[in-house]
């Protein structure tokens, strides 16, 4: 497998040349905020698109096809045009919160993005905590829509962000708990170290039955996290306009947009990367042709592919399944995803321990 | 493998926060510059399908809501004290495995208490 690594480490030394350290360290921090950021925007307009088409496709119609080919400039325009809108700022709003909520979602998802291992070598945060971190980052987003639908001064936004704040919180146990199962059998928490573990093969086959299971609880508690698919009711337009972002014009609520998207595509990454060998390439033990061929293919694709494709997973769900209530919901995750998760860990526990797993 | 050796994990955690911030800035201040601006007293009311809002928005709001973060608090640091466990669990053996048993026991035991109390239905 060729390792990105080395890149960057030629790179470093030949700055390393002739710059002192600090601004060595200084340049370097600003060419990783340059390449989060356009990583960022790239991936949320490729996600627009993606959902656009795909939902399209769902429902036997081309989706956005005139402005350029196959509408694929359809979402610069789109950006462009957010940009040119007013931003309307309403009487009797909390106005330092109400500005503040856009910040603490972006920044959130901002931080999440840059702990996810991209390639062999391609990782910007690498704690020994990693998947730990992301879960932290990932439950101060929920701050973010709070804040929102609490400072618009409006009844619908609140109903929002109340309805989405039980549900991130609720789903956030069993999305922790599905990941714990995973990091029984693994025994680390550091992400590059996850990555290796699954050189033999991938999580989800080396765990067999109680990964699947984790993997199953996993998507479900994911796009519950996103507030998307069947969950999707903090939105239910036809109940509450828009959600806890109706107060929100212009880039205002271009930024709740994008840290959708965004979300959608850091829940995937993790999902790759817990279960599905994250830039690992497929290895099946015993083959060695076979693995070998994987490994010619690079480690970016396969990190890229598998999350575009748990993510088409999650876009799937929104086409197929009602809407569901806020009772039912609720109901649903402590019932009966939270004691299944629960129980899946001990059977998980009880695998690892008696050696049952590959 | 770090993808710079030389820089530590929280100089990278604060330049991706410093990144998220900037994000939004520079977006805020492009948007700030090039879209156009009114006033009017109808514009500033609150969006409520066209009807004059009524009363105070910023309420006490239903009691429920309240109910699942309190669960949830209580399942979350569970969870924040099963990681550790989690770690370590094949060094520990059955005698580990023994005891976060008798720990998740009591954690549903809490967990049937609330369901028993109606805590979990919907009113």
């Amino acid at each position: 497998m060729f390792n990105f690594g080395t890149w960057t480490s030629e790179f470093n030394n030949f700055l390393m040349g002739f710059l002192p350290d600090w601004l060595t360290v200084v340049v370097e921090c600003v060419i990783i905020a340059v390449l989060v950021l356009l990583t960022y925007t790239v991936l949320a307009l490729f996600y627009i698109l993606y959902e656009r088409k795909l939902c399209a496709w769902f429902q036997c119609r081309l989706g956005p096809m005139r402005v350029g080919r196959w509408g694929l400039l359809q979402v610069f325009a789109d950006m462009f045009k957010i940009l040119l809108k007013e931003l309307i700022s309403l009487k009797d709003t909390d106005r330092f919160l109400f500005k503040l909520a856009p910040y603490i979602v972006i920044t959130s998802s901002v931080v999440m993005l840059a702990c996810l291992p991209w390639g062999n070598g391609l990782q910007i945060i690498d704690y020994n905590i990693g998947i730990f971190f992301i879960l932290a980052v990932s439950s101060v987003g929920v701050l973010g829509i709070l804040l929102a639908g609490w400072a618009s001064n409006n009844k619908y936004t609140l109903i929002g962000a109340m309805r989405s704040g039980a549900q991130m919180i609720s789903y956030e146990i069993s999305l922790g708990l599905a990941i714990m199962t995973i990091i029984v059998l693994a025994g680390t928490m550091n992400i590059n170290s996850l990555v290796w573990e699954q050189d033999s093969a991938w999580f989800i086959f080396r765990g067999h039955i109680p990964a699947i299971i984790a993997f199953l609880i996993y998507i479900v508690a994911a796009t519950a996290e996103t507030n998307r698919g069947p969950f999707d009711l903090p939105e239910a337009e036809h109940e509450l306009v828009a959600g806890y972002h109706t107060e929100y014009s212009g880039i205002h609520f271009g930024f709740f947009y994008l840290a959708e998207y965004l979300n959608l595509f850091i829940v995937s990454g993790i999902a790759s990367l817990m279960f599905l060998g994250g830039w690992m390439p497929l290895h099946i033990p015993g083959w060695e042709g076979f693995n070998n061929v994987m490994n010619w293919i690079p480690s970016i694709v396969w990190f890229i592919g598998k999350s575009f494709f748990v993510s088409y997973l999650i876009i799937w769900f929104k086409w197929t399944f009602p809407r569901v209530r806020i009772d039912q919901m609720l109901a649903f995750e402590w019932k009966y995803l939270m004691p299944l998760s629960l129980a899946n860990l001990v059977l998980m526990a009880v695998c690892v321990a008696l050696g049952w797993h590959f | 493998m770090n993808l710079l050796l030389e820089i530590s994990n929280g100089a990278l955690a604060i330049t991706a926060t410093l990144t998220g911030i900037g994000l939004v800035f520079a977006a805020l201040l492009i948007a700030k510059l090039i879209s156009p601006k009114s006033y009017s007293v109808m514009k500033a009311d609150p969006y409520e399908c066209g009807i004059p809002t009524r009363g105070e928005s910023m309420i006490q709001f239903k009691a429920g809501y309240y109910i699942f973060a309190i669960l949830f608090l209580l399942f979350d640091v569970e969870t924040v004290f099963l990681y550790p466990w989690a770690v370590v669990m094949r060094d520990l053996g059955p005698q580990g495995l023994l005891c976060i048993g008798i720990f998740m026991f009591i954690l549903i035991l809490g967990l049937a208490y609330a369901w028993r109390k109606g805590a979990l239905k919907w009113t």
